[in-house]
């Protein structure tokens, strides 16, 4: 059943990043129509896959790289809707409805153990709490990352005084500042409270609450890029072009922290 | 019934003769009501603005020409212009191309410049008055709320009415893509001309909220200032007050430039990197280009409005085949309703019908009677052709005649309602 779900989900998926790329290129009102009601059907879709898993006796919260990618996956898609309600720009689901999708087909092509045995380390309350907090982080930050990009897209069309296709289609920049510096004000402290409980929880777990593992180090880049970003902004006023490039910069660094670190290095956090 | 369309246009007509037959208010209505008076016109309508005056109006079939001379007559005798004059201006559509054309002209394709929003509105206002002076039936009632509709798909289908196609308001335009909502942000227009104002008025129109004049002559500052409700400064001061602009807009005669990159470096570091945006309308310019390069910093002249100018109309071309293909679409439903209209398919159905109560009933006789013999039942099988035609015979050839004349969409429609033809 968990499997149909999933299934259900990458396809909706599919459907709603089409739609969110085609409402780049067409006019046609029906188009993102289609786009965010094929999304709610993939987050319920998702939701399901989670009960589904849990009904079963796992807890889908990141136990491994398969559960992982799906969780992330949703918290985006939850970031969308809610960045969504407060600011109209559907249009930045054509930036980061992909990742989503991208990230729950690398889901497919893993080996997924289903619900199986949980690593004796990850058997705590403190799991979904470290997770749950991390990963809206950084869907959060996928936010700023795809409005970062919308913004020099349209900055540069300004600049050249050459209006093309996205000139019409994209928001202000203003909007465009707006939404990433409000994702990142809220990404940063769940990303702050993500990395607060992993030590708490390593303390209890490892018997310490740092221990600089390849995961550790890079939630802290992350971290300390996004901390000079929100001083910038805030002390002498950057925003803008700056303010988009860090931003993007940013996600890149949430990105390896999240897959890189466990594809290339290894460490503690590595239960694939 | 078919539609028939009289009228000119800016492609036919100079504004001389168009002027000059132009209706509004009372003549709208004494027009309308002496138009329907004519023997062969059924329905009418008159759209008339600046760039066109057109009579849409719905004739008998067979009455297509002597209605095109009623009309032009019409115009001729009402403008008491000679018809030799108004003549070789004028000119007709009939069926699918009439339908096409009213499509069109709602939806800004045929205007002359393609996708401006007014004419929609001026189409709304000729029927409202068309149906007050109880000019419209059936057929332009539901033609015009198509075309309604049609207008509104291609407005919402297609970015044909969405860029500005001028100068002052592709300044709007851009300004809104740099600051979102215009609610709140500060103008400063230095010095004056048509265009700057122009500009400093969509922006107020829009939104902005305060305004600043500086000008070489003080006096003429504070005059313009009180014109628009904002503030005079004194031109000298003006470095300190760019600091409280979001927008400056800029159109003195100085021989050389204003405002400066070094300047503007300083400013909007004063501004904590809010953005700015300058549009230069002077001729030399006012502001150094390279104030463009400094970040937040937007910096249009004259030539680069145009340029945004013309990309939108290139857009709106792009467009507009879309739009084509939509009132494409909607004329082909539209004939497909006309033609439900029409005498033949009517007659048709009927037949069928009656024929199939026939048949079924001579079965059912048949089947009943024992032992007739061949002969016999060919007898009783012509008796029903004969009593079906003898009834028919009246309705079809009321509903043949009536079609050829401007009352016979009415007799089809009945006939279809009274015996449940419709599709």
């Amino acid at each position: 059943m968990d499997l149909a779900f999933f299934g259900g989900s990458l396809f909706f998926l599919f459907l709603a990043a089409l739609h969110y790329l085609l409402f780049l290129v067409y006019q046609n009102p029906v188009v993102p129509k289609v786009a965010r009601y094929t999304l709610y059907l993939a987050f319920v879709c998702q939701i399901l896959f989670f009960a589904a898993r849990f009904s079963q006796g796992g807890i889908p919260f990141g136990t491994n790289m398969y559960e992982s990618l799906v969780f992330f996956s949703w918290c985006i898609v939850l970031a969308y809707l809610l960045v969504t309600i407060r600011y109209r720009v559907p249009v930045i689901g054509a930036f980061v409805m992909p990742i989503a999708l991208i990230l729950s087909t690398a889901a497919a092509f893993l080996p997924d153990k289903g619900v199986g045995e949980i690593p004796p380390a990850l058997k705590s309350y403190w799991l979904p709490i470290h997770v749950t907090f991390s990963f809206m982080g950084n869907a959060l930050f996928a936010m700023a990352f795809g409005a970062g990009v919308m913004y020099l897209i349209q900055e540069k069309q300004l600049k050249r005084k050459k209006p093309g296709a996205f000139y019409y289609r994209l928001p202000s920049l203003e909007v465009l500042d707006t939404v990433s510096y409000r994702a990142l004000t809220i990404g940063f402290p769940f990303l702050t409270l993500g990395i607060i409980t992993g030590s708490i929880w390593a303390q209890y777990a490892w018997g310490s609450y740092w221990q600089w593992d390849p995961k550790e180090t890079w939630s802290l880049i992350t971290w300390m890029i996004y901390a000079a970003l929100l001083h910038a902004r805030l002390t002498v006023g950057w925003r803008g072009r700056k303010a988009a490039w860090f931003a993007i910069i940013g996600f890149l660094a949430v990105l390896f922290t999240f897959l890189g670190v466990n594809l290339i290095l290894s460490g503690l956090h590595s239960y694939n | 019934m078919d539609i028939l369309i009289v009228g000119l246009s800016h492609k036919t007509a100079p504004v001389d003769v168009r002027e000059k037959i132009a209706f509004e208010g009372e003549t709208m209505d004494k027009g309308l009501r002496s138009l329907v008076a004519y023997p062969h016109v059924a329905e009418a309508l008159i759209v008339s603005t600046c760039n066109r005056v057109e009579i849409y109006t719905t004739v008998g079939k067979m009455e297509v020409d002597e209605a095109k001379d009623d009309i032009a007559s019409f115009l001729s005798d009402f403008h008491e212009i000679p018809r030799e004059v108004l003549d070789p201006h004028l000119y007709t559509f009939t069926g699918e191309e009439a339908i096409k054309h009213i499509f069109r002209v709602s939806s800004s394709l045929d205007s002359m410049m393609v996708g401006e929003p007014q004419i929609l509105g001026q189409v709304k206002d000729a029927y409202t008055c068309a149906t007050q002076a109880q000019a419209t039936g059936n057929i332009l009632n539901r033609l015009l709320h198509k075309a309604f509709s049609v207008a509104k798909r291609v407005r919402t289908e297609t970015r044909i009415a969405t860029s500005a196609v001028s100068i002052s308001f592709a300044a709007v335009e851009l300004a809104r893509k740099i600051f979102g909502e215009l609610e709140g942000k500060t103008v400063i227009l230095i010095g004056a001309g048509e265009m700057a104002e122009l500009a400093a008025r969509h922006l107020l129109n829009n939104g902005v909220e305060h305004i600043m004049v500086a000008n070489r002559t003080y006096q003429r500052a504070v005059e313009m200032a009180e014109e628009y409700r904002g503030s005079a400064i004194q031109f000298d001061d003006l470095e300190q007050h760019l600091e409280l602009a979001d927008i400056v807009i800029s159109s003195t005669g100085a021989p050389t430039t204003i405002i400066g990159k070094k300047m503007i470096q300083g400013v909007i570091k004063r501004r904590r990197n809010r953005p700015m945006f300058f549009i230069d309308i002077a001729v030399p310019r006012d502001i150094e280009p390279e104030v463009n390069q400094i970040e937040n910093v937007y910096a249009y002249d004259i030539d680069d409005l145009e340029g945004v100018v013309e990309a939108n109309i290139k857009t709106r071309g792009k467009e507009a085949a879309k739009a084509e293909e939509i009132v494409h679409q909607e004329v082909t439903q539209f004939q497909d309703w006309m033609r439900t209209r029409e005498a033949f398919p009517t007659i048709v159905k009927l037949r069928e019908w009656a024929e199939e109560i026939r048949r079924s009933e001579l079965e059912k006789t048949l089947k009943k009677l024992d032992g007739l013999d061949e002969a016999e039942r060919k007898r009783i099988e012509a008796m029903t052709e004969a009593m079906l035609n003898k009834i028919l015979h009246r309705p079809i050839s009321q509903m043949k005649h009536a079609s050829h004349s401007r009352k016979g969409g009415d007799l089809v429609e009945i006939a279809r309602k009274l015996f449940e033809l419709e599709d």
